[in-house]
């Protein structure tokens, strides 16, 4: 080879060099906006994707048996039936009617009197808990499930929070980690 | 010299001109792509189809590898509630399951400590080998740990082969391919959350998640690291990760940090946020926040 031909090939190869460390720079420097996503608005007022309301099996529709009975408005400890209810959400001064509505016994009631189906059971929670409510609208509170960017879906407050005895169970732990075992034998 | 007198061996002429062409050779090849991720988009989908018929064979599944690249305009972040996290370990076998973890010897890559609520946020007096009968525990509070996708990461520093990176959506990816297997990245982390397959990884056919992407749950072999990527085949689909979906109290969010109406920037917005070993620098993008 001459010392011509061997110069042209070292400088190609450095030529290629600095142009594979000049592309490299250029990548790492770009910034682009944030990808566009669906209009779903979880701020929106509107009815939001939530899971079912969790049911005892076969106790909807309550007026079955309600749009027979009459209305007791007198605040008591039930006795007839739904005996299995231990109420325990501030029992000292609430109980049922405070919440279920007393002629329409298939929604619940805001203070203002407005019913609301039980699948919006959350306005009714949020009166109270009105930060919480915010929070669960931003999914900051609650567990949500779907995409980061695009549709999600909520659960009602009493899809984890039972109404009537709100305070979490301690629950059993998934086991843990093994011990490293040091070096092998 | 032989005896006739003519030079035996190489001469300078020839000397030089192989050592040049083999420089030019080795500066050629140091610029050509060498990592999975530097190569040209039709090799890699060869190679990975030469990986699904490879872990076809070995697992007698068919496993599909992804190859999603990054959404441009995308950072992953990731927030835990400490109010709400009770220690169940629910994350931790949710993410072993999605993410193929070998079973035997056990991997895990979420540790979940528990603390008192006394001393507060500190290693020295948690453990995350509690088991009591039920969880929470009187007057302790729990921190599951993972990989935080530091953006100014001491592991990718470390690594002497440049086989871990952080991707330009902010994770933390590792090439299973180029690994070496030295664990100068383990040694680097202050979090304890880079894992190494000391031996073959111990998966069976039936615990096999068949969704992977190349650089995040496909089977592993042994010798190399691994560590949490924040579900890449789950987050680039556009999916929460699994362990996100499993809590059972809400306490994990996930969202794009470069998206002003995410999750995550509300809770760094509204909430009290700290991050772990934070005067080491390595600027986390796993963020810890109370939401009361």
């Amino acid at each position: 080879m001459t010392r011509r031909t061997l110069t042209s090939v070292v400088v190609a190869g450095v030529a290629a060099a600095s142009l594979c460390a000049a592309g490299v720079l250029a990548a790492a420097g770009q910034q682009s906006p944030p990808p566009a996503k669906p209009q779903v608005s979880a701020k929106a007022e509107e009815h939001l994707e939530v899971g079912p309301p969790p049911f005892t099996d076969g106790i909807f529709p309550c007026t079955a048996c309600h749009k027979d009975l009459k209305v007791n408005r007198t605040r008591r400890v039930l006795t007839d039936m739904h005996t299995e209810i231990d109420f325990s959400h501030d029992a000292e001064h609430r109980w049922c009617l405070d919440c279920h509505d007393a002629t329409d016994r298939d929604h619940l009631h805001l203070a203002s009197g407005e019913l609301v189906p039980f699948d919006e059971s959350y306005r009714l929670c949020g009166q109270c808990h009105g930060e919480k409510f915010r929070d669960w609208r931003a999914g900051i509170h609650g567990r949500r499930t779907g995409e980061w960017n695009g549709r999600k879906k909520y659960l009602l407050c009493a899809s984890c929070h039972n109404p009537h005895q709100p305070r979490f169970k301690p629950i059993v732990p998934k086991p843990a980690p093994v011990r490293p075992s040091g070096p092998a034998k | 010299m032989a005896a006739n007198g003519q030079r035996t061996g190489v001469t300078r002429r020839q000397f030089t001109t192989t050592a040049a062409a083999a420089a030019a050779g080795f500066v050629m090849t140091a610029c050509g792509p060498k990592r999975l991720h530097e190569m040209p988009k039709e090799r890699l989908k060869v190679l990975i189809a030469e990986m699904e018929r490879k872990y076809a064979e070995q697992y007698g599944t068919a496993i599909h590898v992804a190859d999603t690249p990054a959404t441009p305009g995308v950072e992953f972040a990731y927030a835990l509630d400490i109010s709400r996290c009770v220690g169940c370990r629910r994350c931790v076998y949710a993410c072993v399951e999605e993410n193929n973890q070998s079973r035997d010897p056990q991997v895990h890559w979420i540790r979940v400590f528990s603390m008192e609520k006394g001393k507060g946020v500190d290693f020295t007096e948690a453990t995350a080998y509690y088991q009591p009968k039920e969880v929470p525990e009187e007057g302790h509070f729990y921190v599951p740990v993972a990989c935080q996708q530091c953006r100014n990461s001491p592991c990718t520093k470390t690594c002497p082969t440049g086989a871990t990176w952080t991707e330009p959506d902010g994770v933390v990816v590792i090439d299973y391919d180029w690994c070496i297997g030295c664990r100068c990245c383990m040694a680097a982390c202050p979090y304890g959350a880079r894992h190494f397959n000391w031996k073959a990884p111990g998966l069976a056919k039936e615990q096999i998640n068949p969704a992977t992407h190349y650089l995040g749950n496909r089977p592993r072999p042994k010798g190399v690291v691994e560590k949490c990527t924040f579900c890449i085949q789950r987050t680039r689909a556009g999916r929460y990760p699994a362990c996100v979906e499993i809590c059972p109290v809400g306490a994990r969010k996930f969202g794009n940090l470069l998206d002003p109406e995410s999750e995550i920037r509300y809770i760094i917005d509204h909430k009290r946020v700290l991050v772990l070993k934070e005067e080491l620098n390595t600027l986390p993008k796993f963020f810890y926040f109370y939401a009361t």
